[in-house]
């Protein structure tokens, strides 16, 4: 089993408590992990990127090669886009669809939709309104994690055991709230 | 014991389990994360492991250094350019020699992700005499530590160990032991005169330090980090370096034809190398960084059988991918799709609510009245202030040069001339630029960004803020023109006024101006 994930979205969102998720239960599922990411100036509100790695196999680089990426996971639309060249011919995308339009020049969102849509397999889902409808909207990752579970090459349900630890000291009720969100379109 | 650390949290965990005493660091990316570990360690608070931020590189080297000479165990951690500032005493401790074990951790930046310069530690090991050791992979950073200490104590030399951005802040699987090693107790050197380094035993440690490196490139030789891999296909023989014996193994898919010789050991195992280029008919040199290795084995004749960075083969500047490693190898590569039109730039940005916005909107009105005024820029958050909306500032250069290059810039004439410098940039090395200032009442205003931390590193410690009124006025500036003004729009007016009474002074001034961090008060909240 090999599984090779871009995480993407703007500085500040949170991709990485996402990819802190899938690499915990990657790695009690007995998986190898390596999980490259961005710290220092670009986390300013800028574009920011992990790679996620996670094979049964040893896994030499911690980077992805570029073409080769299984699945994109973006927070926001636009920047799903940026990494299209990580993309395998077969690899899909699966993104939030409300941008961050914090730049003077940020393209017409359907546009950037569309586009999304055209690679085959792909889902653009607004993670943040279905997080509000639910009462949470700061578990709008959660949502989208749950989107993005069954292309994760492993038993989706497993993820709820780490999301239950990650949130376990905050209360049963940001738990649930939590659970309820990663079922949300799972 | 299996864990998911990043490249610095391993080797963190690595020297805390090898009984480590004193981490010393200034924050700087790609490190901070190293200090910042043993700080949330259980284990360092249990053992009263020093573990406060130092002020500048310099002071954490020297400090480290002190804990050494007392026997005991100490890293001190910085990013590369850091250790352009702790270079003094740096290239002196392989002079005195350590007495319990001295790892000087420095992470490059190739690519420059966060950083001015894509300088290669390795060179400083080498100009300062020193073993060096360059971990492949996460479990290496946490597997050298112990391994380090005892080859630093053994042979009395401290040892560099560099890491680089994608070993650093990559997570990775671990194992890493169930018990820590028991730390050193306190105990004096062995002859101390080695410590005392004027001309005459200095003279004498220097011969020894000679005399040593025979013994260094042995333990090169025999070391667990170097291996000589076998490989059928001898018309081609890699040597690979650090991270980039992955990108080697990734682009073969763990199955390389060709006799590859792994080095993280350094200086440079010769027989290995010996062996390896008798054997092969061509030799392609990869690293993670400059051509090191690459432009030592080409010599000054360019040997033509030597390829990597140098002749193309590679990218000149710039770290590593699967794909430039498998490119070189003339491998099969997945050609990445284009990426379409629409995605457009999205650079860092100052956050909203910060109290940078409001001091560059005051400076920026203050100064449009003078004709050619220059604003000299520092190292920090505040250097995005050279990006629109603001384009504010004509420099960045090293930690403290806006204090210093504004002073020379009115020597030479120019008028305004003004520093824009952080708290945390000002006391690692703003504040002796401000002491040449009052020496001479140099024309030039300074502001000091005081936000309360270190905040492009993510919000450490920053040990002057507060307080750099008072830090000034000690230094010498005049009082009458040491200002602290408050970084808020309904402020606006108010500051630009104090800012355009202060450019027209002729003389030195220090506006301070205060406000918190926004991202460390969300974080209170």
């Amino acid at each position: 089993m090999k599984k090779d994930i871009i995480l993407a979205g703007v500085g500040g969102q949170g991709i990485l408590t996402i990819a802190t998720i899938i690499a915990q239960t990657a790695l009690k599922a007995g998986l190898n992990v390596r999980q490259p990411e961005v710290h220092g100036m670009s986390q300013r509100g800028g574009a920011v990127e992990a790679h996620l790695r996670l094979s049964s196999d040893h896994i030499y680089s911690d980077l992805i090669a570029p073409g080769t990426a299984d699945l994109i996971i973006s927070v926001e639309p636009m920047e799903a886009l940026r990494h299209l060249d990580s993309l395998s011919p077969t690899g899909i995308i699966v993104s939030n669809a409300k941008p961050i339009i914090n730049i003077n020049d940020y393209p017409e969102v359907e546009k950037i939709i569309a586009a999304i849509e055209a690679i085959k397999g792909s889902k653009v889902i607004d993670a943040d309104k279905i997080a509000a409808d639910l009462g949470n909207p700061r578990s709008m990752n959660i949502v989208l994690l749950g989107a993005a579970a069954p292309f994760l090459g492993f038993d989706p349900s497993l993820l709820e055991a780490t999301i239950a630890s990650l949130f376990e000291r905050k209360g049963q009720a940001v738990v649930d709230a939590n659970l309820k969100a990663f079922h949300a379109i799972i | 014991m299996k864990k998911i650390l990043l490249g610095d949290e391993a080797y963190a965990q690595g020297v805390l389990d090898a009984g480590l005493s004193g981490c010393y660091a200034y924050p700087g990316t790609p490190s901070t994360e190293i200090m910042e570990y043993v700080q949330n360690s259980k284990l360092a608070a249990e053992r009263g492991i020093h573990r406060e931020w130092s002020s500048n590189e310099k002071t954490a080297m020297e400090e480290a250094l002190g804990v050494s000479y007392a026997g005991k165990r100490a890293i001190v951690c910085m990013k590369h350019v850091g250790l352009n500032v702790a270079g003094d005493g740096f290239v002196n401790s392989a002079v005195t020699g350590t007495n319990g074990g001295l790892l000087v951790t420095v992470a490059d930046d190739p690519s420059m992700h966060s950083s001015q310069n894509e300088q290669d530690s390795r060179f400083y090991a080498q100009f300062a005499m020193i073993p060096c050791i360059e971990p492949s992979s996460q479990q290496e950073c946490y597997d050298l530590a112990k391994y380090a200490f005892e080859l630093s104590e053994k042979n009395e030399i401290p040892v560099l160990i560099r890491l680089t951005t994608r070993l650093s802040h990559s997570r990775s699987n671990i194992e890493t032991a169930d018990a820590p090693s028991a730390m050193n107790d306190l105990h004096a050197p062995n002859n101390p005169r080695r410590f005392v380094l004027l001309p005459a035993i200095a003279k004498g440690n220097v011969k020894k330090l000679c005399e040593k490196q025979a013994d260094f490139a042995k333990l090169s030789e025999e070391s667990p980090f170097n291996k000589l891999i076998d490989g059928k296909d001898t018309s081609l023989g890699i040597v690979a370096t650090g991270i980039a014996y992955n990108y080697v193994m990734e682009a073969f898919g763990g199955n390389c034809p060709y006799p590859i010789l792994k080095i993280s050991q350094y200086p440079l195992p010769k027989k290995m190398l010996s062996t390896l280029l008798n054997k092969c008919d061509k030799i392609m040199v990869v690293e993670e960084g400059a051509p090191f290795v690459e432009s030592q084995l080409r010599g000054p004749l360019e040997d033509p059988r030597i390829m990597g960075r140098l002749t193309g083969h590679l990218p000149r500047t710039g770290e590593l991918n699967p794909y430039l490693v498998a490119k070189a190898f003339d491998l099969k590569v997945a050609e990445p799709p284009a990426i379409p039109d629409l995605v457009k730039m999205r650079p860092p940005r100052l956050c909203d609510g910060c109290p940078h916005v409001s001091t560059y909107n005051a400076l920026k009105e203050a100064i449009a009245k003078f004709e050619d005024p220059r604003v000299f820029g520092d190292i920090g958050c505040y250097t995005l202030g050279a990006l629109p909306p603001f384009q504010a500032i004509s420099s960045c250069v090293d930690m403290g040069a806006s204090v210093t290059m504004a002073k020379g810039a009115a020597d030479a004439g120019i008028h305004p001339s003004v520093a824009v410098i952080g708290d945390s940039t000002f006391t690692h090395s703003g504040m002796t630029g401000i002491l040449d200032a009052v020496w001479e009442n140099a024309n030039i205003t300074v502001m000091i960004l005081d936000n309360g931390t270190t905040g492009m590193t993510g919000g450490q410690t920053s040990i002057g803020a507060g307080r750099l009124e008072t830090i000034c006025i000690g230094l010498g500036v005049n009082p009458d023109h040491v200002k602290v003004i408050t970084p808020l729009p309904q402020k606006h007016a108010e500051n630009v006024e104090t800012i355009a009474a202060e450019l027209k002074y002729e003389g030195l001034s220090v506006i301070v101006s205060r406000r918190e961090c926004i991202q460390t008060l969300r974080r209170k909240k």
